[in-house]
C-alpha cells in the first residue's frame, strides 16, 4: 500500500487502518527526507446524531447516544446522564454514585483489555491479529480474554448487557443490584486482579521505540480519586475549568479530508492529548499506593510521555478499575431508592466523563418540557485526532532511513497508540445531501 | 483435509457494536477461529485474504453513494451474506433522517458541508442486494450470532425464534410490567432474542430488536393510550433503532394520521 512517487518524494498511505474501531486511512508525504504532509483521514460515514437528538425527550439521550459507539456505550450514557442531571439541577451521590463507578469500571476493563491484547499487542509482537498471536502466545491471549470477560460481566450485571446496556437512567438506575449479586462478581474480580497485575508486568516487557513528547495532557480531576465520572477539567499547562466552561476553551474544526471534526484548544488551535496517559499524568497521586508501586516496578514514572508505552498505562488503569470495582463491592450498602427524581427545566446542561479513550463532553439545551433543542457531543478521538497527526509528523523523521514498509508498520502502530475510535469521532456532522 | 470456510466481516454506517459481539465471545472465539478462517475482519486483523468468501457478516446501513456501490461488491464476493444488527436489517437509528425534511436539514448551517458526501436516507442492506439471513437486534445477541454462523457452516436453518419478547418474559418468570405496574412496553410487538432484559430491570422494552413476525401495533397503540402515554411519546417509542422496519414505520404514519 505504499509506493515511491518518483524523485525525492515518498508517499506512504494505508487505505483502511486495521485494528481500530471504525473506518479510517492514513496518508504521509515525505520530501527530501522531511515529512511534509500527514493526514489521518476518517471516511466512516457520518450519522448525524446531534441532528436527530433535537426533538427527543431528555430521558432518551443516554440510550440514543450509546448507539454512537458499541465499544464504549457506558461512557456515552454517563456523559449524557451527567449533562441532563446538570440541566435538572440534581446531584446523584452515595451508593448510586458508587454503582456508577462500578459500572464504568466494567467498561474500562473490557475496552482497555480489548485494545491491549487484541488490537495493540499484535503490533509489538509482529502478528496481524490476536488470533494469530494466540498460536505462539496462547497464555497471553487467554489472559486477555478472561480479563475482558470479567469486565463484560460487570457491565452485564449493572447494565443488563455489555453492549448498549439498558439500566442507566437520569437520576440513577432502573434497578440496583442486591448485595448477593455483587458478591458473585467479587470472586471473579479477585482473579481479575491477579490477571491485571500480570498484564502490567507483561506489557512492560514489550519493546518500545524511544519517542518522548512534551504533551499537553487534559483530563478530569477531583483531587480525591482517579477520575471517571466527575471533576474539573485540568491540564498540565495551567488549564483548570469547570465542565460548563469547556466551549470557551476548546473548539471543533472541520478539515476537508476527514468526516470527523478535529477539536483544538483556543485561542491558538493547539492540539492536546486525552485518554489514559493524560489521566495518569494528572492523577497519579490519586492512585492507591500499591498500584503506584506496580506502575513504578513496570518502569513508569509519575508521568509517561512515550505514547508507545500507553499500553502499560492502559494496563495500570485496568488494574485500577479492578481494584475500584472491588472497593465498591466491599463497601456496598444497597441504596434506599434506585433513582432520584429528575425534573427538567428550560436551560443548558453540561456533562463530561472519562471514556476509556479520554474526555467525553456532552452539552444539551432543553425546553421547559425536557425536549432537546440543541445537542453537542465531543468524543475523545475528535480531540486526539490532531495529536495523532502531530505524533506522526515528529515520529517519522526518526525512522526515515527505514524502508517504506517499515515506516508504514511503525506509523500504523503510532496511530493505534491512541486506540482511536473512529465510529465515535464521526457522528457529529451536520448534513449535506447528495441528490442522486 | 478440506479447506476451512472463509469468513468476512464488513462494516457500513454503524457503531461497531455488532461486530464487537464476535470478539465478545471470549470463551468461543479461539474455537471458532479454529474451524473457520477469519479472512477479512479489519477491526480484528490487518491480514486480509482475498475473496470469494463462504460467509459474509454485514454490519451497518447504506448512507453514502460509495457504500451503495461497495455493498454490491461484497455481495458478488460472498456465497452467503448475513446482515447483523438493526442498522443492517432496518437502517438503524440513523434512519431517523428518512423522516426529516430535506430543506430543513440543508438549512442547518455547517462550516464546510461541501466536504461531506451522503445520501438523504439510511437504508437496510436488503434494499440493495439479496441477503440470506437477517439477525436482528441493537445490539445482536452473541449466542444467536454463534448459532447463525454455525447453522450456515453446517448448511441448516438457524434456530432463531420470530416470536415476541412477551414469550421471553414468561420464560424467565418476569411479571408483565405493563399489566402489573402500568409501564409502557414495546415487548408485545418486538421480536425476541435479547432475553427480555428491560422488563427484568424494571423498565419497558424499547423495541431494539425490531418488529416480530406480524406484530399487532394497532392493539399496542390502544393499550398505550389507555395507560395515558402522551401522543408525542407514543410516536417516539416507535421512532428509534428500528424506525426503518416496515411495520414500525407504518405504525408511526398511522398514529400521525390519527393525530391529525
Amino acid at each position: 500500500m505504499s509506493h515511491a512517487k518518483g524523485g525525492d518524494t515518498r508517499t506512504i498511505k494505508v487505505d483502511y487502518l486495521a485494528r481500530v474501531e471504525g473506518e479510517g486511512a492514513m496518508y504521509l508525504e515525505i520530501r527530501d527526507n522531511a515529512v511534509v504532509d500527514v493526514k489521518l483521514k476518517i471516511f466512516e460515514p457520518p450519522r448525524f446524531f446531534e441532528g436527530f437528538l433535537r426533538g427527543r425527550d431528555f430521558r432518551e439521550a443516554p440510550d440514543i447516544t450509546s448507539r454512537i459507539c458499541g465499544i464504549c456505550p457506558v461512557a456515552y450514557q454517563m456523559s449524557a446522564i451527567y449533562a441532563m442531571e446538570d440541566a435538572c439541577g440534581i446531584k446523584v451521590e452515595g451508593a448510586l454514585r458508587e454503582l456508577r463507578r462500578l459500572f464504568y469500571a466494567g467498561e474500562w476493563i473490557s475496552s482497555h483489555t480489548l485494545h491491549i491484547y487484541m488490537l495493540h499487542a499484535p503490533d509489538f509482537l509482529g502478528y496481524p491479529s490476536a488470533v494469530e498471536m494466540a498460536k505462539d502466545h496462547p497464555e497471553a491471549v487467554e489472559r486477555g480474554l478472561s480479563l475482558k470477560k470479567i469486565g463484560c460481566e460487570i457491565m452485564s450485571l449493572m447494565g443488563g448487557r455489555e453492549i448498549h446496556p439498558v439500566n442507566a437512567k437520569v437520576g440513577g438506575f432502573f434497578r440496583v443490584p442486591a448485595r448477593k449479586e455483587l458478591m458473585e462478581l467479587r470472586e471473579k474480580l479477585l482473579l481479575a486482579r491477579d490477571l491485571a497485575r500480570q498484564t502490567v508486568e507483561w506489557s512492560a516487557t514489550l519493546d518500545f521505540p524511544a519517542f518522548e513528547q512534551d504533551y499537553t495532557f487534559v483530563s478530569l480531576y477531583n483531587g480525591e480519586e482517579y477520575p471517571m465520572i466527575d471533576g474539573r477539567i485540568i491540564s498540565n499547562k495551567g488549564l483548570d475549568i469547570a465542565v460548563n466552561e469547556y466551549d470557551q476553551h476548546f473548539e471543533e474544526r472541520h478539515v476537508g479530508y476527514s468526516n470527523a471534526l478535529q477539536c483544538v484548544m483556543k485561542p491558538k488551535g493547539n492540539c492536546y492529548h486525552v485518554g489514559p496517559m493524560a489521566r495518569y499524568a494528572l492523577n497519579f497521586a490519586q492512585l492507591p499506593a500499591d498500584i503506584q508501586e506496580t506502575a513504578r516496578a513496570a518502569g513508569l514514572g509519575a508521568v509517561c510521555n512515550n505514547p508507545f508505552q500507553s499500553i502499560i498505562v492502559r494496563s495500570v488503569e485496568v488494574l485500577y478499575a479492578v481494584s475500584e470495582a472491588l472497593r465498591v463491592i466491599d463497601n456496598y450498602k444497597s441504596p434506599s431508592v434506585s433513582s432520584i427524581p429528575a425534573v427538567p427545566k428550560a436551560t443548558t446542561g453540561y456533562g463530561a466523563t472519562e471514556a476509556p479513550r479520554g474526555l467525553l463532553y456532552h452539552r444539551y439545551t432543553l425546553d421547559s418540557d425536557g425536549i432537546i433543542e440543541d445537542a453537542n457531543i465531543v468524543p475523545p478521538t475528535s480531540q486526539n485526532q490532531k495529536m495523532i497527526e502531530d505524533d506522526l509528523r515528529r515520529f517519522v523523521p526518526g525512522c526515515i532511513d527505514k524502508p517504506d514498509s517499515e515506516i508504514q508498520y511503525l506509523s500504523e502502530q503510532a496511530v493505534r497508540n491512541y486506540d482511536p475510535c473512529i465510529s465515535c469521532a464521526t457522528h457529529f456532522l451536520k448534513l449535506e445531501i447528495d441528490r442522486k | 483435509m478440506t479447506e476451512k470456510p472463509k469468513l468476512a466481516v464488513w462494516k457500513f454506517a454503524s457503531c461497531d457494536g455488532c461486530q464487537l459481539s464476535l470478539l465478545d465471545c471470549e470463551d468461543e472465539l479461539l474455537a471458532v477461529a479454529d474451524r473457520i478462517t477469519i479472512a477479512n475482519f479489519m477491526e480484528a486483523s490487518s491480514n486480509v485474504i482475498d475473496g470469494p468468501y463462504d460467509l459474509s457478516l454485514v454490519e451497518g446501513s447504506i448512507t453514502t453513494p460509495h457504500d451503495r456501490e461497495r455493498i454490491r461488491d461484497v455481495r458478488r464476493q460472498s456465497k452467503f451474506l448475513i446482515t447483523i444488527g438493526a442498522c443492517a436489517t432496518a437502517g438503524g437509528i440513523q434512519a431517523l433522517r428518512n423522516f426529516t425534511d430535506t430543506r430543513e436539514l440543508l438549512s442547518v448551517v455547517y462550516a464546510s458541508p461541501e466536504y461531506i458526501s451522503t445520501l438523504n436516507t439510511s437504508t437496510p442492506i436488503s434494499e440493495h442486494v439479496k441477503i440470506d439471513f437477517e439477525l436482528r437486534g441493537c445490539p445482536i445477541n452473541k449466542t444467536q450470532l454463534l448459532e447463525v454462523i454455525n447453522a450456515f457452516l453446517n448448511k441448516r436453518k438457524p434456530n432463531v425464534s420470530p416470536h415476541s419478547v412477551c414469550i421471553e418474559c414468561k420464560k424467565r418468570g418476569t411479571a408483565c410490567i405493563m399489566v402489573a405496574h402500568g409501564t409502557a412496553c414495546m415487548g408485545p410487538v418486538t421480536q425476541a432474542g435479547c432475553g427480555a432484559i428491560c422488563p427484568s430491570y424494571n423498565r419497558g422494552c424499547y423495541g431494539c430488536y425490531g418488529p416480530m413476525e406480524a406484530p399487532n401495533t394497532s392493539s399496542l397503540v390502544k393499550w398505550m393510550r389507555n395507560l395515558g402515554v402522551p401522543e408525542d411519546e407514543l410516536l417516539r417509542m416507535f421512532k428509534t433503532y428500528n424506525v426503518g422496519a416496515e411495520s414500525f414505520r407504518c405504525a408511526v404514519e398511522r398514529v400521525e394520521g390519527e393525530d391529525k
